[in-house]
């Protein structure tokens, strides 16, 4: 993996967030309370500024920091979710550069980091329902991993339109949640996104 | 005094969070430890993992600490903060499943007495049921 991997996806990652915080803010103002965007934004851009302790690190050590930092910053549910995923993922992260192996092992413990914080599973029109199946398409990929985890991501996406919510402030709307792209499904696909472009900069 | 459970309140929002904190002071006295926290890093609506850590430190004791929250993201948010001060904490901290108000009121009425903290947070947690 490229030696400025980490500086890349923190420049890229903050800058797609600010670039959508008015979508997200407004998909949350729908079912939830209209502070996704501004959250992650916030939390990202907090990720951004700590430039001087995130680039010198491994990948593993850089995700774990990031999600500190999540969770110190955001100040909303995301903080704690994000912040969870990315610590765990990047405990279980041994390899530097990660194998591709290495890398679907660990990116598993920190989507089961999610389930355990969020009390929650796919299928309850959460940010599981896009890392689930990432998670399941670059596990059994036979082609192009990264090919596999941006359709997963759109994917799983839009499955949440037609659930209904169960967790979260979303789950206070019941039957009115349907119909809604869920808002932490839209920041983690695009993250998810945003990750796979990182990765192919530098094949 | 340090022989009662003590009480963190932490909320969206710093008036709530004031608020609650002044009504279980006014209703239950002062023997109980209340400390509370409200609103994220930039003091807009929300909560801070930091300043969760910071109120769980100011009233934390051997008897432990019953935390009582409003809506999703102050119940994650101090679920973190406790995880990630494990190491440090001197009692026993426990979310309460309650109303915010009703809640630290009625926990605190119970710490008063000098109950356990799983009383505490039954007498809390029974308080809508």
């Amino acid at each position: 993996m490229a030696p400025d991997l980490v500086r890349r996806l923190r420049e890229e990652t903050a800058a797609r967030i600010a670039a959508h915080t008015d979508e997200l803010t407004a998909l949350d103002q729908a079912i939830g309370d209209g502070d996704h965007g501004f959250n992650m934004k916030r939390g990202f851009e907090a990720i951004a500024a700590a430039a001087e302790d995130l680039d010198a690190l491994a990948l593993g050590p850089a995700l774990q920091k990031a999600g500190m930092t999540l969770v110190m910053k955001v100040g909303g549910a995301s903080g704690p979710l994000y912040g969870s995923f990315l610590m765990a993922w990047g405990k279980a992260m041994t390899g530097d550069p990660p194998t591709r192996e290495d890398f679907a092992a660990s990116l598993a413990e920190g989507v089961a980091a999610v389930k355990k914080r969020g009390r929650s599973e796919a299928g309850e029109k959460t940010m599981l329902d896009v890392l689930v199946p990432v998670l399941d398409a670059i596990t059994q990929a036979q082609g192009d991993p990264i090919a596999a985890a941006r359709q997963a991501a759109k994917d799983g996406l839009e499955t949440t339109r037609d659930m209904k919510a169960t967790k979260g402030r979303a789950s206070f709307l019941g039957e009115r949640s349907i119909g809604h792209i869920d808002p932490g499904a839209r920041s983690s696909a695009l993250l998810v996104e945003t990750v796979c472009d990182v990765l192919e900069e530098n094949p | 005094m340090t022989d009662c459970v003590a009480i963190v309140i932490v909320s969206h929002s710093p008036e709530v969070a004031k608020g609650a904190a002044d009504m279980v002071r006014e209703m239950v006295g002062e023997e109980v430890r209340v400390a509370y926290c409200g609103g994220n890093s930039e003091g807009g609506l929300g909560t801070d993992v930091g300043a969760i850590q910071a109120a769980i430190r100011k009233v934390m004791g051997p008897k432990g600490v019953a935390v009582l929250v409003d809506l999703g993201g102050a119940e994650t948010n101090s679920e973190m903060a406790i995880e990630l001060m494990a190491d440090e904490l001197l009692g026993e901290v426990v979310l309460c499943d309650a109303p915010i108000v009703e809640g630290a009121v009625m926990a605190a009425t119970e710490a008063s007495g000098g109950a356990s903290l799983d009383a505490v947070r039954s007498t809390a947690e029974e308080f809508l049921s």
